[in-house]
């Protein structure tokens, strides 16, 4: 192959959801530095695969950094060393030859693992069922430029709504908190007009079904913060306090 | 069987607002006791999902992934176009319309195209009241920018991330849905094969991803929204699990398929780097906007490209195309640069690029505006290639991205068989031989919002309403055909990943049905496919078992249709003694290296039947007529 590091890599392997895992050690040969850490992780399966082993079982899909599949602690970081970017956006120049490396799936209880480095997500998805949208039927919007927008408001709303919901924000949380996401997609409706006629019943809907997912209550670490990929600032999370807080003393 | 295009009569922007009031409507209080399965939760999908089950339907919807939100469209970059004329600058849905057309190299139909421009403008004011947070200028007002193939600014963005903006709006549409309890969302589940009760699809067979459990799922009607398969190139720009598996094992039960060969190379992707490699990475044609492309007038000129003086270098789009310039139609431009890298006058380690400058915008703007309208394209160009393009040129060089055949559909975007419908880039779309740039979306979220919710009803409306039974002998039998495909792959034990196989099939496809193509090559082509398919059957290795997290077994299944797949491309292509849009057959070009229609013998859509393994596939044409628009050749000078 083409390149010429060689790599001590320490694996969780677990078979399913019920059964408990172990780590495993393999070596990635003859690695590139301009591979994605991704597609070093494809070299080592082809070795296990002819070896007549189990690949290691991962998720990805868009390789650039933007679906939010690729979900993977690397030497105790979320996404591994590099800030501010996916797994998949990882590339191996990163490492040294000789490094060893120690891969993990996300930890949490309302992450369960699936295999190997594979977990359930489904949690953020009733999150959003919640409440994250604005309830407008196909057909009934009115001409786009009919209300303006602020274009702060606008610019920092497309912050907040480009999160990628990968869930690093969770793995790195000590209380496992989704915090950071759920803030992220309140604030992004908080801030635009189409947003604001639902938005006490949005925050309190939302927060209710993050808390009965099993995420755990925000202590302020702002470890979240530190391992976004996408730079998902925790002022979210202080701007959700404040529209909950409107929330709860209005009431609805 | 006989092409019915079921184009409705009248003038040409009357035809859809006196179509939809033919169409049969569904009562209301019976919409909840139909049936829609979905497959695929893209733009199209998620839109149509949404948007039905609004209207009372029951819906199901399908993904791979373990998330509706993660669909490949996800990843689109530069933008979505719409009809608005926001800019004053000459803009109307007729020219959306004509731009489309030309665009497309006349093999799109008429109707389809004006529809589409038409209901673009009401797809923005959706995605607007969904809280999708376009670009605005400080008046509060939406910004546009211009993209390849038109000479108006139409196209609305999010900066890099209009897909994954659209795609969270309609996601946040369908979450919606969910929560009220109309839609039902299988994620981590894959359709592996399409049912039909008597002569209609009826429901389908699909395996849960996670325990291998395969399940029988039935319905009135079934919608494939489930993407492109430009993955038979194995290197695309594709997300690396986007397949043809559910619109392939459909085209074997009868829909057939337009114009396999017409395949779309973008010119602007990050050049291949090493055989290691799993995916290439575009950069939005929006890029086009501000950077110049350019190559050394001197071949093998080693200079940095900043030693290189303005003199020394050829703006060979600029030059060649002096009107357009650096925003000519893709096609033209992926031509050009492989032109130009053939000469030898490409650039980087591997003389497969030609650059990218942005050096005179960040002179004429400032870096900070350059920032704000691509900071996250130059992030991830810097982060893939190590290279900061604020101080270098880009490379670039052309990649395929984008497939305009798919399922052929008639004008309601049901295919050939009762039932089944197809919607965005699975289908053969709207865009001929050749797509424009933030054109995608906007068919996704047309066929999704607009267009199916209306047809489909007229299709529903004379259906019995009493629920399909899933354990008919029909659905019995495709699990079973489904189990034993499994079971199959798994049992060949032989001394090849799938991944071996899928890579070689990529390069007979690049080599042989790619950029340029011409007869001797797609002869040889097909007899190599061939060869890769026998030897697939008896070779293949794959670990594990069905009954598990398999992530193999499900690439094998796709890969296994993507070698039947890619000989009907060839075929098609082999046919098609033209060229047009992105289809170039190298016999057929202009003095001017153009491509060199021919309307007499080829004004039509290629649909292909296919009529049992091991048998030539039937060709039934589709003649194009235009009404209104003249055919000419393209020119873009
Ligand atoms: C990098 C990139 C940038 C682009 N930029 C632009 C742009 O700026 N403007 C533009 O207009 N277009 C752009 N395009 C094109 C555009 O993004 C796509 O054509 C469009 O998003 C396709 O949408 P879709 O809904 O048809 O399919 P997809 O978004 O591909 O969705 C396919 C769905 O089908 C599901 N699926 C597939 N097979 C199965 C199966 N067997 N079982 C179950 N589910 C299945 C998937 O899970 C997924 O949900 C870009 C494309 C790429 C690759
Ligand atoms: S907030 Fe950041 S870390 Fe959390 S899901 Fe979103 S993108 Fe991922
Ligand atoms: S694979 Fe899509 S973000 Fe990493």
């Amino acid at each position: 192959m083409s390149g010429n590091m060689n790599l001590t890599l320490k694996v969780w392997r677990q078979k399913n959801v019920k059964e408990s895992g172990r780590f495993e050690t393999y070596t990635a040969k003859n690695i590139s530095p301009d591979m994605s850490f991704l597609e070093m992780l494809d070299e080592v399966n082809e070795d296990l695969i002819k070896g007549g082993k189990d690949p290691i079982a991962f998720d990805h899909d868009c390789r650039e950094g933007i679906c939010g599949m690729c979900s993977m602690y690397i030497n105790g970081r979320a996404h591994g060393p590099v800030k501010g970017v996916t797994a998949c956006q990882l590339h191996m120049r990163s490492f040294v030859d000789g490094d060893t490396i120690t891969i993990e799936p996300w930890r949490a209880a309302a992450f369960p693992v699936l295999r190997d480095l594979v977990v359930d997500r489904t949690s953020f998805e009733r999150i959003q069922q919640a409440g994250g949208y604005v309830s407008v039927n196909t057909g009934s919007a009115p001409d786009a430029n009919a209300i303006p927008v602020p274009k702060d408001n606008a610019d920092e709303a497309f912050n907040s709504a480009a999160c990628i919901g990968c869930g690093a924000c969770v793995a790195a949380c000590v209380n496992s908190s989704a915090m950071l996401f759920l803030s992220a997609k309140v604030s992004q409706y908080a801030l635009l007009p189409q947003g604001r006629v639902e938005a006490k019943r949005r925050v309190a809907n939302m927060l209710k079904a993050h808390d009965d997912a099993g995420f755990g209550a925000c202590t302020n670490t702002e470890a979240c913060e530190a391992e976004c990929p996408k730079g998902i600032s925790v002022t979210n999370i202080g701007r959700l306090n404040r529209e909950f807080a409107a929330a709860s003393i209005s009431g609805e | 069987m006989n092409l019915d295009s079921k184009i409705p009569a009248g003038p040409l922007a009357e035809k859809w607002d006196r179509h939809k009031f033919s169409c049969k409507l569904v009562n209301p209080s019976n919409k909840r006791k139909y049936d829609v399965i979905i497959v695929g939760t893209g733009l199209a999908g998620a839109s149509a999902a949404a948007s039905l089950a609004e209207l009372g339907y029951n819906v199901k919807t399908f993904c791979f992934q373990d998330s509706p939100r993660r669909a490949h469209s996800i990843a689109a970059q530069g933008g979505i176009n719409a009809a608005k004329n926001y800019r004053n600058d000459g803009d109307s849905v007729y020219r959306l319309f004509y731009d489309t057309v030309k665009g497309g190299d006349y093999r799109a139909r008429e109707a389809n195209v004006h529809r589409l421009a038409q209901v673009s403008v009401n797809i923005i004011d959706q995605c607007v009241a969904q809280g999708v947070p376009f670009a605005r200028e400080y008046g509060g007002l939406l910004d546009n920018r211009s993209f390849g193939g038109a000479q108006v600014s139409r196209t609305f963005y999010a900066k890099g991330q209009t897909g994954q903006q659209l795609l969270l709006g309609a996601y946040s549409a369908l979450n919606r849905m969910v929560g009220e309890g109309k839609v039902q969302s299988y994620t981590r589940h894959e359709m592996l094969e399409l049912v039909m009760v008597d002569g209609q699809a009826r429901g389908i067979i699909a395996r849960d991803m996670v325990t291998g459990e395969i399940q029988r799922h039935s319905a009135h009607a079934v919608v494939l929204a489930t993407g492109g398969y430009g993955n038979v190139f194995y290197l695309s720009t594709y997300a690396r699990g986007s397949n043809s598996t559910a619109i392939w094992r459909s085209h074997k039960k009868g829909a057939y398929f337009g114009n396999p060969c017409f395949t779309q190379i973008h010119p602007t992707c990050i050049p291949v780097s090493g055989d290691h490699q799993s995916k290439l990475t575009l950069m939005s044609e929006s890029l086009r906007n501000d950077g110049r492309i350019w190559v050394p007038k001197q071949k093998g000129d080693t200079r940095k490209p900043a030693d290189i003086p303005e003199d020394d270098r050829d703006y060979y789009l600029e030059r060649r195309y002096p009107s357009f310039g650096n925003l000519v139609p893709r096609d033209i431009a992926s031509r050009a640069a492989k032109d130009m890298c053939d000469k030898g006058y490409g650039v980087g380690k591997t003389g497969l690029a030609v650059y990218l400058d942005f050096s005179d915008a960040i002179r004429r703007m400032g870096e900070k505006t350059v920032e704000s309208k691509y900071g996250n394209l130059f992030d991830m160009y810097k982060q893939i290639t190590g290279d900061n393009p604020y101080q270098t040129p880009m490379m670039i060089y052309p990649a395929v991205h984008y497939t305009m055949g798919g399922l052929w559909v008639d004008y309601n975007l049901m295919t050939t068989i009762p039932g089944l419908y197809a919607t965005g880039e699975a289908n053969f779309s709207d865009h001929g031989a050749n797509r424009l740039g933030a054109s995608a979306l906007m068919q996704g979220l047309a066929d999704g919002y607009f267009v199916l919710p209306y047809t489909i009803g007229d299709y529903l409306a004379d259906i019995e309403r009493k629920p399909i039974a899933n354990d008919s002998p029909e659905f019995m039998e495709a699990e079973k055909v489904v189990k034993e495909r499994l079971s199959k792959l798994l049992s060949i034990k032989g001394n090849k990943t799938v991944h071996q196989f899928h890579r070689e099939l990529g390069l007979i496809m690049w080599n042989h049905c790619g950029m340029g193509r011409n007869e001797v090559g797609l002869k040889e082509g097909i007899e190599k496919i061939r060869g890769l398919r026998d030897e697939f059957w008896k070779n293949l290795l794959v670990p594990g078992s069905d009954l598990e997290l398999n992530q193999n077994l499900e690439k094998a299944g796709r890969v296994a249709d993507f070698l039947e797949l890619g000989e009907l491309m060839m075929v098609d292509a082999l046919h098609r003694n033209e060229s047009c849009g992105g289809h170039f057959r190298e016999e057929y070009q202009t003095p001017e290296n153009e491509a060199l229609r021919d309307d007499e013998n080829f004004a039509y859509v290629a649909a292909w039947e296919y009529k049992g393994d091991g048998q030539p596939h039937q060709l039934h044409k589709e003649n194009l007529v235009f009404e209104n628009v003249k055919l000419t050749q393209r020119s873009y000078k």
